[in-house]
């Protein structure tokens, strides 16, 4: 509940400025409430000169009249002039729960310069698109993306909130879903709606793939996930489906920022990235030598592929920390991964197992690797990987 | 200045097991370790505290054993540990826990850097960093790689790594950040560091004693519920080729093929 601390009131009306809910205003010279109304966000707090007015959050406070949290709502995410295709896939799995809620798809737009990207969003899936299109938005920043969706979905109120698992979604998702005081699951790797009461089923990993895990938000809205890359699979863009497009013009207290972004790098030197990717060569120590990784590079070209690495690999300077798969790197589900001189540590195999298909190349026919792959070869990749190479150009008639 | 790194003791992967049949781990014989991550936000902390001074207070939320934890960190150099222990505090999911650590945060009092890992690797959620942040009102930068300190001695400059390369950030202190392992090599403990660690005191602070509401830790403070848990196994698909090294190349070619890969 929202208080009024009369002596400190001052009935400035900053308060009545700053809701979006018309919940507050001054009457008599004092700040008055309208519980009806008031949503409990906190801005006019936050607000308030006088620091007369203070949020009470009892037992139970939270708990929302569920039925009025409706449709889904998906966050796109546009990075270098595209859409991630983490977007594209969560718009299509959120057709298939739509279906079964008999609610509408809005997908949420941040940045700068990114009108265009409304139809795309449409065409592959959305009612709605909601567009915040602000030059403060031109880089990402946790705090000001953070503040934009948490404010759109208190005045919105949608049931469900999924964004991509990626390092921007991990990075201020956890933001809003704390400032609507809600659930969030990390890096899901299924949504499904429980049929009794429609909750969002959501289902991921834990222990880096060991267990798997599926979890409710019953008494919190919206409830929210954000899902990993690659698991889901997009429609084809559909050029006859209709939507609305409606352009947001975001208020001024909720662009500010106190981290300022000096200078973004682009670090494209291995194919596509890593979580994205649906081939990965992974070099381990079994290259010996930073020249043979080469190998690995020219394989992975081959197959329009990526190259990543182990712990060794990184340690002895051969590739860069950023390709390291694993339990202290990135975690990966491409369709085909491909372990070359990769001995199997534990904290590698939590990074690669939930790839499709895992091929495995070692001199030691014991090496643990070969538990988790679908096809083992056992020999030197010295050896092995010019004869792959040649083999598949031959295949493609290079 | 003062820095509170946040640590988790987990479960050693290297020991873990897994119970296919009631779908859980095995909790006996598994090994707690500190997160892998959290030992690099220690470092970090530590690093800062070798060139600028002040202190490094480590906050664990945790079973009573997880005051192992605190103590390995004080041998690396940390000045004081702080375990927030309470059956209330059990179940706690992302959203509890960021209330808990904030109100335990709140009572160290000032505080110019909050460290954390970038996530812990039994949950792998890493949405405690952003969310105590939010909780806490501070600026915060995840997955940094590189930190330094910039001549005003408040602000800093910070790498993050995303998927197509990194940013260069800056930001006034107080921050809050959450470490990649790239960032640094953690430092082994000495043997001055081993017996202060012994002789120090770890206070425990239960949800009275950091003015926590009961409604708001613990599973009672917690958004989510766990329905199911399952241990994913996996189908007997191992198939290792014989022979020469062309004749499993040519195996490997063939099944790709099939796959629609090639």
């Amino acid at each position: 509940m929202l208080k009024v601390d009369t002596e400190k009131c001052t009935g400035c009306g900053e308060c009545e400025e700053s809701c979006t809910f018309d919940a507050i205003f001054v009457k008599d010279g004092v700040a008055v409430v309208d519980h009806d109304v008031c949503t409990l966000c906190g801005i006019c707090v936050d607000g308030c000169p006088e620091g007369a007015l203070e949020l009470h959050v009892e037992a139970g406070a939270f708990a929302t009249d569920l039925s009025s949290w409706k449709g889904i709502w998906v966050v796109a995410e546009c990075r270098g002039g595209d859409l991630a295709s983490v977007t594209l896939e969560l718009l299509a799995k959120s057709r298939e729960l739509a279906a079964e809620l008999d609610a509408e798809v809005t997908a949420v737009l941040m940045g700068q310069g990114i009108e265009s990207k409304a139809r795309e969003l449409i065409f592959h899936g959305a009612d709605r698109v909601l567009i915040v299109d602000h030059h403060e938005l031109a880089t990402f920043t946790d705090e000001v993306y953070g503040n934009i969706l948490a404010d759109l979905a208190k005045r919105e109120r949608p049931e469900i909130i999924l964004a991509g698992a990626t390092a921007m979604g991990r990075s201020y998702i956890p933001r809003v879903a704390t400032i609507l005081e809600t659930g969030l699951t990390a890096d899901c790797t299924g949504l499904d709606i429980r049929s009794e009461d429609k909750a969002l089923l959501q289902t991921r990993p834990a222990f880096g793939g060991n267990l798997l895990a599926t979890i409710v938000c019953p008494e919190h809205r919206p409830q929210m996930a954000t899902v990993r890359p690659h698991v889901m699979k997009a429609n084809a863009p559909d050029p006859g489906r209709k939507g609305e497009v409606i352009r947001i013009v975001p208020r001024k207290s909720l662009l500010g920022h106190k981290v300022q972004v000096i200078e973004s790098v682009k670090e494209q030197a291995e194919g596509p990235n890593l979580s994205e990717a649906d081939i990965i060569v992974t070099a381990g120590r079994g290259f010996e030598q930073e020249k043979n990784v080469e190998l690995a590079r020219e394989l992975a070209d081959l197959l329009e592929g990526t190259v990543g690495s182990t712990r060794a690999a990184v340690d002895a300077g051969w590739l860069s920390s950023r390709t390291q798969i694993g339990q202290t790197g990135v975690t990966v589900s491409p369709k085909l991964y491909i372990a070359c001189g990769v001995s199997g540590a534990i904290q590698h195999i939590v990074g690669m197992q939930g790839s499709e298909i895992i091929v495995a190349i070692n001199k030691d026919a014991e090496a643990p690797i070969f538990d988790v792959t679908t096809y083992g070869l056992v020999g030197d990749v010295k050896e092995i990987l010019p004869l792959l190479i040649k083999r598949i150009q031959k295949e493609r008639g290079l | 200045m003062n820095i509170v790194v946040c640590i988790k003791q987990v479960p050693n992967a290297k020991t873990v097991r897994y119970d296919t049949e009631k779908g859980t781990l095995v909790r006996e014989g598994v090994e707690a370790i500190i997160n892998p991550f959290d030992f690099h936000a220690l470092e970090a902390g530590l690093h800062l505290k070798d060139a600028y001074g002040g202190e490094v207070t480590v906050l664990s939320m945790g079973p009573p054993q997880a005051e192992n934890a605190l103590r390995e960190s004080l041998s690396l150099g940390a000045d004081k540990g702080v375990l927030l222990s309470d059956r209330a505090f059990a179940g706690a999911d992302t959203l509890a826990t960021t209330y808990t650590l904030a109100k335990a945060i709140e009572k160290l009092g000032p505080v110019d850097l909050v460290l954390c890992g970038k996530q812990a690797i039994d949950g792998d959620t890493a949405q405690v960093g952003p969310g105590l942040a939010a909780r806490l009102g501070l600026p915060y930068v995840t997955c940094v790689n590189a930190l330094s300190v910039m001549d005003d001695e408040k602000t800093i400059q910070v790498r993050r790594i995303n998927e197509d390369g990194y940013d260069i950030l800056e930001l006034e202190m107080p921050a809050l950040l959450t470490v990649l392992a790239s960032i640094n090599t953690p430092r082994l403990p000495s043997l001055k560091g081993k017996m202060m660690a012994r002789k120090t005191e770890i206070p425990i602070w239960d949800a009275e004693g950091i003015g926590a509401k009961p409604s708001m830790v613990g599973l009672t403070g917690s958004a989510t519920r766990v329905v199911s848990t399952w241990v994913p196994t996996f189908e007997a698909r191992r198939e290792m080729f014989g022979g020469s090294a062309e004749e499993q190349v040519d195996a490997l070619v063939s099944r790709l093929k099939a796959a629609g890969i090639l």
